[in-house]
């Protein structure tokens, strides 16, 4: 398959930002886009004071923090993959840097740095505008082929269906 | 907010409401807790926002991760002499199974507490507790 090289980085924000409107959890989170390329990818997480782990310093739940970069892990697929593909994750590991400072939003930047006919292999920084590291993830993501989605979806998700 | 008077109060009552009160994330993601003895049952009920994979439909991963990750932080206030909110340093999450749209359970275990840092293991799992959906390794720091 040459689709790959078809692919916008326009076309895969969108795949992205479809996908991660069927999400509710994503959703509910307010996860972004804030750009997508070849194998990388980048979602913004709003500050919410629904988040909070402990109101006397405000900081958001590292949860919140996981499930950001779970998402932007997963989806960075979405960038690296010629046809839509849901891949489910094995596993994820999380380091935590620092805090996120409160009233900013954090945003986690995912590559794909290795694909291979079974597992995909992703890194993840999370961090703020001021460039300090959140949190740093690795997690692989095992592949079950695209005929596990319904067509129906499959579409919604590339934009075929419109 | 998880003052040592909450902490103690839900200790001594076994009543979780005021402390999950306190901790707007765990109502963010739903997040209850029951007392058997001295043993913590964590509690996930279904939730529609908790939801990624609409197909199956199934929980969002990072869901259940911020959920283990969060019964371990409760559980290390409840069992150990911390006072507050401790200090993620990493987590470790394996997924064994899709968690489908229904009521999760954790539990979870201190492997080894030191002066400064606590390890702490997670089982989550649904429907029985020998078919595990996830489980995670946590460390946390506990002091400044």
């Amino acid at each position: 398959m040459t689709q790959t090289n078809t692919l916008t980085d326009q076309h895969r924000a969108g795949r992205v930002s479809r996908f991660i409107g069927t999400l509710n959890q994503a959703r509910e989170l307010g996860l972004s886009v804030e750009s997508a390329g070849e194998g990388h990818l980048t979602l913004c997480l709003p500050y919410s004071e629904k988040l909070i782990g402990d109101p006397r310093t405000r900081i958001i739940h590292g949860g919140a923090i996981t499930t950001l970069m779970d998402t932007t892990s997963g989806c960075v697929i979405l960038c690296a993959l010629p046809a839509f593909e849901l891949c489910p994750t094995l596993d994820l590991r999380v380091d935590y840097m620092r805090p996120a400072e409160p009233d900013r939003p954090v945003y986690a930047r995912a590559e794909t740095y290795r694909v291979t006919r079974n597992i995909i292999f992703t890194r993840c920084e999370a961090f703020q505008d001021s460039g300090e590291t959140i949190a740093n993830c690795v997690a692989t993501f095992m592949r079950v082929g695209q005929n596990a989605l319904p067509k129906s979806y499959r579409d919604l998700i590339t934009g075929e269906g419109a | 907010m998880t003052t040592p008077e909450i902490l103690q109060y839900t200790h001594d009552s076994g009543d979780f409401s005021k402390l999950i009160a306190g901790i707007p994330y765990a109502g963010f993601i739903g997040l209850e807790c029951d007392k058997f003895g001295d043993d913590l049952i964590f509690r996930l009920p279904p939730k529609a926002q908790n939801l990624g994979n609409p197909i199956l439909p199934a929980i969002h991963g990072g869901v259940i991760g911020g959920f283990m990750e969060l019964s371990a932080a409760i559980y290390l206030m409840m069992s150990q002499d911390v006072q507050r909110m401790p200090r993620i340093v990493d987590f470790s999450l394996d997924y064994l199974r899709a968690g489908l749209d229904q009521e999760s359970f954790a539990e979870c275990r201190l492997t080894r507490q030191g002066n400064r840092v606590a390890n702490v293991m997670v089982t989550a799992w649904q429907t029985s507790r020998s078919r595990p959906i996830a489980t995670a390794r946590a460390h946390f720091l506990l002091t400044d």
